[in-house]
């Protein structure tokens, strides 16, 4: 196995993407991986989706706005700076709205029922977004690395589907069905219909109703100017995800779960000729105590449980036995990975008693995060 | 007796590794003990009960993965929101899964393009399938399941699932679908349904769980239980735990007992598990906090064990039993 490189990552990148399961610790990784790379003399934007509270507070975010906002108390003397965004996937979708379409059709798509269920939940529109919103901050300029943390989805590869997928879906069938009655104007929608569609649209009569039927139509049709604008994009954002400067880090804890799905992503990534810097396993449990091994351990405490010693000294040994099982456990989940992607680099950050909600805590993270630089090149 | 004796759809959820998926596995296990018939299901394609059970993918069709103690039969379900359509569909209006209508909507890309425009429906047409299991009804006119538990959408997200009609309101006001979400929503906010939340004793999961319940009660949906996983017994004992986490641990008295007990208790060893008993000292005080907050939402909690080992069907029994000696099933 070898370790992954965090400081060279951080350094030559130029957009980071954090990937991995809900619930491994990927926010706080991105947090600490931009706060780094700004230390070091990077000026460094963090995308996040959807911090801890107290997480965003540490870097003086109180609300959702789209707006890059400079945290303080970063340390800017090698020349670099940290701000910092929470996504607000409504707004940015209507942003694009207001962008490619002309101010009247915009004002129907923005007051469409249909526009504002797809805008704030269609399955897909906070990783897409996210992806739109990556390009336009790394077009702008003003930042050496973009670090993005991609949304607590069901699958960790839904964001890098989204993009394909709304394309997909603006091309598909359907769009063009219910597009037709708009073309042909009013009236003639029923005409174009029956023409060969009549069961069909019997059906989704059937199940949504018929006026629900005319606003999507309606809303489809206001979208329309747009597609040609959203298909470019999507594809730019996919290629974007591909080029020269962008890396990603998978994230994972050292769980059964988490590392099976870190394991997929290492593999799609792959599939998809992304390039992946390598994999951070989060809240890893070592134990400094390398002399003593979990049985002796166990064996003392009971020596001294049956002779009634130290009650102080035998919930020591316990406890130690128990950090060690846990250690080898963790290292037997991480070696199944390890040995199924051996090219991979990883590097391990240790467990704390507490989560992480303040700078300080973040740069310790960082440091842990690239120990396995130091490794890597003694190595 | 059972803490919800009147529920028969038993809601599972949770922030993302927490466990609620072996919750849900165990709470069904636990419902169907003694004999009972239970459905375990789940909405987010993940196939995270065939994992759990160590089964292929599960189709799209109700089948036995487990036997209860005591006899009594767990069947699971993976819900699909295009075969959900095809089901409502077939229910509804009498239109076969094979028939020219439903192949043309599938041909079409209509289910799909319906469920993405609309992600309410897709959420409609999910928990319509488990109220459908909720209410059907066997031959002799009993239930056909005496529970169904759904491993649900993670605490972040379960109330948005949950609040279909909230959902579908802007979309569609009258017509057969405002009517389905109307006939599940009254189901899901009645009192056959509960809705637990799995939590471990750390900062986030804790501050989602009380989000969640927050959520979950804006909404009127009924907020069941809260189960504690992965819980670790503390081992000092408290005068020592107290000293430890005010970093103030006797290392004097550990290196005279390490001694008693025949270990060569040098200051580097000593120090070392002085600083590990530290740790565990903190660890229980932030646990410690946890369970307070927890305690102030003053509803029914449950606590299950860290399991040393990796989930198998005897460490599931194991918790099945647990919830069920602390009344939850």
């Amino acid at each position: 196995m070898s370790a992954l490189d965090i400081d060279a990552t951080i350094d030559g990148a130029r957009i980071l993407v954090c990937c991995g399961a809900g619930g491994v610790g990927k926010t706080t990784t991105a947090a600490a991986l931009a706060l780094r790379a700004a230390e070091r003399g990077r000026r460094t934007v963090v995308l996040t989706i959807d911090p801890a509270r107290r997480l965003a507070q540490s870097m003086g975010l109180s609300e959702l706005d789209n707006i890059p906002r400079r945290v303080t108390g970063v340390d800017e003397s090698a020349g670099g700076s940290l701000d910092a965004m929470m996504l607000d996937m409504k707004r940015t979708f209507d942003e694009i709205v207001l962008t490619h379409a002309e101010p009247a059709k915009a004002e129907a798509i923005l007051a469409n029922p249909f526009y504002q269920a797809l805008s704030s939940s269609f399955a897909g529109t906070q990783e897409y977004m996210a992806m739109e919103k990556l390009g336009q901050l790394q077009a702008s300029g003003d930042y050496d690395l973009v670090v993005v943390d991609t949304p607590p989805t069901r699958s960790a590869l839904d964001f890098l589907d989204a993009p394909q997928r709304l394309t997909t879906f603006l091309d598909g069938r359907m769009i063009k069905i219910l597009m037709a009655p708009a073309k042909a104007g009013g009236k003639a929608y029923l005409k174009v219909v029956s023409a060969g569609f009549n069961v069909f649209t019997g059906v989704i009569a059937k199940i949504i109703g018929a006026s629900v039927l005319q606003d999507v139509s309606q809303f489809v049709a206001a979208l329309e100017t747009m597609f040609g604008g959203f298909r470019e994009r999507a594809q730019a954002t996919y290629d974007l995800l591909k080029a020269p400067g962008t890396s990603f880090v998978v994230v994972a804890a050292p769980e059964r779960d988490a590392l099976r799905e870190a394991a997929y992503f290492v593999e799609r990534l792959a599939d998809e000729r992304m390039p992946l810097a390598g994999l951070v396993v989060n809240r890893v449990h070592r134990s400094e105590v390398t002399s003593l091994t979990a049985e002796r351990s166990v064996a003392a405490a009971q020596t001294l449980e049956s002779a009634g010693g130290s009650a102080l000294a035998s919930a020591v040994l316990r406890l130690h036995a128990e950090r060690v099982w846990l250690a080898v456990r963790e290292q037997r989940m991480e070696a199944r990975f390890t040995s199924a992607h051996p090219g991979v680099p990883v590097v391990e950050v240790a467990a704390q008693p507490g989560d992480v909600h303040d700078l300080d805590g973040l740069r310790a993270v960082g440091a842990d995060l690239a120990g396995g630089s130091a490794a890597a090149r003694s190595a | 007796m059972a803490d919800f004796p009147g529920a028969r759809l038993h809601v599972v959820t949770g922030k993302g590794g927490t466990g609620k998926t072996t919750v849900a596995a165990a709470l069904a296990l636990a419902l169907a003990s003694g004999g009972k018939k239970v459905l375990l299901t789940e909405v987010e394609g993940r196939q995270g009960i065939a994992q759990l059970f160590d089964s292929p993918p599960l189709p799209y069709e109700e089948r036995k993965v487990a036997v209860a103690p005591g006899g009594g039969d767990v069947y699971a379900l993976a819900i699909d929101p295009e075969e959900a359509l095809l089901d409502y569909l077939h229910l509804f209006y009498r239109l076969s899964p094979n028939g020219i209508p439903a192949r043309t909507l599938r041909r079409m890309g209509a289910i799909d393009f319906a469920t993405t425009i609309a992600p309410g429906l897709r959420d409609v047409l999910l928990t319509g399938k488990v109220k459908e299991a909720v209410v059907r009804r066997a031959k002799d006119g009993s239930p056909a399941y005496d529970a169904v538990v759904l491993d649900g959408p993670p605490t972040g997200r379960i109330t948005r699932f949950l609040n279909i009609s909230h959902e579908m309101g802007g979309l569609a006001k009258v017509g057969p679908i405002k009517n389905q979400s109307d006939h599940v929503m009254a189901v899901l906010r009645s009192e056959q349904t509960v809705v637990h939340l799995v939590t471990l004793l750390e900062e986030m999961p804790v501050q989602e769980t009380l989000d969640g319940v927050a959520e979950l009660t804006a909404a009127q949906l009924p907020v069941g239980g809260i189960i504690v996983n992965a819980v670790r017994e503390p081992l000092l004992p408290l005068p020592d735990l107290l000293a430890a986490e005010e970093g103030r641990l006797d290392v004097a008295a550990l290196a005279a007992g390490l001694k008693e007990a025949g270990l060569e208790a040098d200051d580097s060893l000593v120090s070392a598990l002085a600083t590990e008993a530290t740790d565990h000292a903190h660890r229980v005080a932030l646990e410690e906090r946890g369970r307070d907050s927890l305690g102030d939402l003053h509803r029914p909690s449950y606590e299950l064990p860290l399991l040393t080992q990796s989930v198998d069907l005897g460490s599931l029994y194991r918790l099945a039993e647990l919830l069920h000696e602390q009344g939850l099933a």
